[in-house]
């Protein structure tokens, strides 16, 4: 990079040391944003934007402070640095516990992902007309409302801390996808192409190039359309095989949220939630059956929650959540592991400049099977196959939930019977989990870039690895 | 005129001078100073601020549109927006939804705002978590206390302009016991109104009453659902149903006209004092009356959405309101008017009575034979957004209630309910007759809601499943 900012980055550090913190870090992050949508074959929004600041992050005695400003002078940098030490100054009014942080290494770094395609350079015409194609054509095929949307990311950012990192990241993200809607008298069915939110990853345009929406547009109207006539997810206990992306929701909320450590610390507890895991378990609890291995991995090339360090400055690497069914992993950051007694961190990020980093997903997946979709199905006598997302809701132990998906199929005898239209199922995490019997080896890492999490809100970017799976007696066709 | 009206007065001068006088711009420039202290385990373990200046352009040159923004407010980020924004704009495709700039309008008097809520310090709000926590009295707390400050300008090409300020404080906070929670939740345009100890001793009351919790078999219920769950309904009906992008592409349940609510039941939006008085296209906002005496009057519009429908923008644009549609954030159920239904609290920000139930739903409970009292809703999805099915859990406290008295706490349960049919006619058995200003996880974002006593909320399940 021709101009970076670690001089910024190290007066705010420097500063918030100088006013009285042990402990300080600081990120300059610069991010460019570029979103498109259209509705029915015309461009509907498109907007560029740009944000620019510094966070600053102090410890005070066993207490924090966090201030952030969009401005990159030397002065407003270590102005900010002793603003946050002011503020964690603060917080010793209501102390709480000793605060430690896990070693990190000074680490000196340089990382980018990797981009064929340079989302930012491609012509807007281009993909204007992208979006344009493919919602006219689920239009022309029937949908009474075709949408389709882009989002690009592109960030940099520089990353100092007193214990000596000084870490520099170019992070480029992108996806794409088409929602097609068909009305019935009172109700709405639609289908998604290639999910529900369309498909993101740590990639260029290359990424969106593949996913093939124009060709894929007239099919989701059409099954839209279909769905209105179809039958009603029967209501009952049945076997159920869930597609890759629902699987990956499934994942995302009800394990991924669940292993979070300051979840399971109850740093949460008032809003997020805290967790039904308990840290006297770890490393014997059940949680799902021997088919269940989930790794924390940020390093699989081109998946959305892939980085080359956190925000704290610790090495992506992979770690195993749940091996054989064991729960065993957290997501972790410095001063949570620390406290939880655990010797590594690694998942702590931030939504930019302006938000405090906090522990966070990465790449949370299911490690693939044995089986193919088509294999599963074969060996289902009696099942319901759903697949695309359309609702989700969980509690805030992370233990009951309820999904909806777009579309459903009745399996019998080994094959794949009538669409089905409103499936629904509900279940608790681990006796769901336990239920899974069959997996496919059909992997796919899918991108979920709208995690909520966070007072002040904060918009994460996660990825999940997953691929079909079954599950047995699963309550399934909840209405209202 | 304010720092922020200057800087928007500015880029729209630079668009003049690079695009020509046949660009159409409108520009805002919003500064905003957030922050917020938050606590668990009893301490404050999280305690953020930040001060931003961004600056929203959107542009329509030559029958092409694009928006852009930027936080580097210097020369040169300015610069660089109206240059990118133009650049995006001719790359375009053609716009043919383009419904063109607001015309200049005059803003409603200035609702004014309070300086010192504006400038409140982090001690002050750690003050307020420590009273918070003191008096749960033991039990382990929760929560946050948050203040904010926005200072706006809005101007366009055609010599509209409009500036103006608001300021916000919230805290909301638990306090548990042996794995059962009570809250307590306020927000308000001044942080002295929010008071650390009565809320902490609400909370905590919830907590203890929380305890022992037994397990009901799903079904229809009779409930009365306190401020906290009320508010979910709010938010839920101005994003999905009274939102004017949905409307206009017949996605919403909304038939003006029709009287398809208890007549109980009346809504408005109520931005002015609460959120900056004009939108992103520079509309005036003003009180939108959504529900009537249970007749849909209106839903909420920006230019685009408005254009579509063929009616006026109601001053509901965002950032996101092209691609999401135009939200309400300010709705507001309107209290009963009954007499003899009050508990006396004028204040419920200082209602730190004793037992489960919020002074703002007393009455409703007394009058319920049998049923559930609710406290909160959590994580609530839209299974069918024409009917507006939804399905969330319950929290921070369920318990039965027979004959007017609370008998005995019970686990949380999840629900699917269409909510416009929970308040559809004859549904509606009572309305509480003091409300209370909710906060929502984003900064200017209020509810407005006294309790509710509905006849039937479907419950599809308990804790364990």
């Amino acid at each position: 990079m021709s101009v970076d900012h670690f001089d910024e980055a190290g007066a705010a550090v420097q500063a918030a040391l100088d006013a009285g913190a042990r402990y300080a870090d600081a990120r300059v992050m610069l991010r460019r944003t570029e979103t498109m949508s259209a509705r029915d074959g015309e461009v509907e929004d498109l907007s560029s934007d740009e944000s620019a600041g510094i966070g600053v992050r102090a410890l005070v005695g066993s207490s924090w402070g966090f201030y952030a400003v969009p401005d990159l002078s030397d002065a407003a940098a270590r102005a900010a640095g002793r603003r946050a030490a002011e503020i964690a100054a603060a917080s010793a009014r209501v102390p709480g516990p000793k605060i430690d942080l896990v070693p990190a290494g000074a680490v000196t770094a340089s990382w980018a992902s990797a981009c064929e395609i340079d989302p930012l350079s491609v012509p807007l015409s281009t993909k204007g007309d992208l979006l344009v194609a493919a919602t006219a054509t689920a239009r022309d095929a029937g949908a009474d409302l075709a949408e389709g949307i882009y989002q690009i990311w592109d960030t940099r950012k520089w990353f100092a801390s007193s214990d000596g990192h000084r870490i520099d990241q170019h992070i480029r993200e992108c996806g794409a996808g088409i929602t097609a809607s068909a009305y019935g008298d009172n109700e709405i069915q639609r289908r998604s192409w290639p999910s529900h939110r369309g498909q993101y990853g740590t990639r260029g345009w290359e990424l969106v190039d593949e996913l093939a929406l124009t060709d894929n547009a007239a099919r989701m109207a059409q099954e839209a359309r279909e769905l209105l006539t179809a039958p009603l997810c029967p209501a009952g206990e049945t076997t159920l095989i869930l597609g890759g992306e629902q699987l990956a929701l499934q994942i995302h909320e009800s394990v991924g949220h669940a292993i979070e450590l300051d979840r399971i610390l109850g740093w949460e507890a008032a809003f997020a939630g805290t967790s039904w895991l308990d840290l006297n378990q770890l490393g014997s609890l059940r949680y799902g059956s021997e088919l269940m291995n989930i790794t924390i991995d940020p390093t699989i090339p081109g998946a959305l929650g892939s980085f080359g360090y956190d925000d704290e400055g610790s090495p992506a690497a992979r770690r195993d959540a749940v091996r054989n069914g064991i729960w065993v992993g957290v997501l972790a950051g410095r001063d949570s592991a620390a406290m939880a007694g655990l010797d590594y961190a690694g998942s702590v990020r931030s939504d930019g400049w302006a938000r405090l980093p906090m522990v966070r997903m990465t790449n949370v997946g299911l490690e693939p099977g044995p089986h193919t979709l088509d294999e599963i199905i074969a060996a289902t006598d009696d099942g319901i196959l759903m697949d695309i997302n359309r609702s989700w809701s969980i509690d805030d132990k992370r233990l009951n939930f309820q999904f909806g998906c777009e579309i459903g199929y009745e399996i019998k005898n080994g094959k794949r019977g009538r669409m089905l239209r409103n499936p629904t199922y509900t279940g608790i995490g681990p006796k769901f989990w336990q239920s899974m019997d069959m997996l496919s080896s059909e992997s796919i890492a899918w991108g979920t870039p709208n995690c909520g999490k966070g007072q002040p809100g904060q918009i994460g970017h996660t990825g999940h690895p997953a691929a079909p799976a079954r599950f047995t007696n699963v309550r399934v066709g909840v209405r209202g | 005129m304010s720092a922020e009206l200057d800087l928007a007065g500015r880029v729209v001068e630079l668009v003049r001078r690079v695009a020509g006088p046949g660009a159409e711009a409108e520009v805002v420039a919003v500064h905003s100073a957030d922050a917020l202290t938050r606590f668990a385990n009893s301490a404050i373990h999280q305690n953020v601020a930040e001060a931003t200046t961004t600056v929203r352009l959107r542009l329509h040159l030559d029958g092409r549109t694009a928006g852009g923004s930027t936080t580097v407010t210097g020369i040169n980020g300015l610069e660089s927006l109206v240059e990118r924004t133009i650049a995006a704009a001719r790359l375009s495709p053609p716009d043919v939804t383009w419904p063109g700039l607001t015309p200049p309008a005059e803003l409603r008097p200035d609702a004014g705002f309070d300086e010192a809520t504006a400038a409140a310090s982090p001690q002050e709000r750690a003050d307020r978590v420590r009273d918070f926590v003191d008096a749960a009295d033991g039990l382990e707390t929760a929560g946050f206390c948050r203040t904010s400050y926005t200072s706006g300008g809005f101007a366009s090409t055609t010599g509209h302009s409009a500036q103006g300020r608001t300021a916000e404080a919230a805290m909301d906070g638990i306090a548990r016991l042996d794995g059962a929670d009570g809250v307590s939740r306020h927000a308000s345009g001044r942080l002295s109104d929010l008071r650390g100890v009565p809320m902490g001793a609400r909370a905590a009351a919830k907590a203890r009453a929380a305890g022992r919790a037994i397990e009901l078999p799903p079904g229809r219920y009779e409930v009365v659902l306190e401020p906290t769950a009320v508010s979910d309904l709010l938010s839920n009906l101005a994003t999905f149903g009274f939102n004017g992008k949905a409307f206009a592409q017949h996605q919403s349940f909304a038939q003006l006209g029709t009287q398809q609510f208890d007549e109980k039941i009346t809504i408005t939006d109520e931005p002015l004092g609460a959120i900056l008085p004009f939108d992103l296209e520079g509309t005036p906002r003003d009180t939108l009356t959504l529900i009537d005496g249970g007749t849909t009057r209106a839903v909420s519009h920006d230019r685009t959405s408005a254009a579509e429908a063929g009616t006026t923008s109601t001053g509901h644009a965002s950032a996101a309101s092209r691609s999401w549609g135009p939200i309400a954030v300010n709705l507001q159920l309107a209290a009963g008017s009954g007499s003899g239904s009050g508990s006396g609290v004028d204040d419920p920000a200082a209602d730190a009575g004793t037992g489960p139930t919020a002074s703002s739903a007393r009455a409703l409970v007394s009058g319920m034979r049998r049923g559930l009292l609710i406290t909160d809703f959590w994580y609530t999805r839209v299974l069918d957004q024409k009917s507006l099915v939804i399905t969330g859990l319950t929290r921070n406290g369920v318990w039965l209630v027979e004959d007017g008295q609370v008998t005995t706490a019970v686990g949380n349960m999840r629900f699917t309910q269409s909510y416009p049919q929970a308040l559809g006619p004859g549904a509606v058995i009572a309305v509480g007759t003091e409300s209370v200003a909710l906060p929502d996880r984003w900064s200017g974002v209020r509810f407005t809601a006294p309790a509710l006593h509905l006849s039937s909320w479907n419950l599809t399940g308990n804790a364990s499943g």
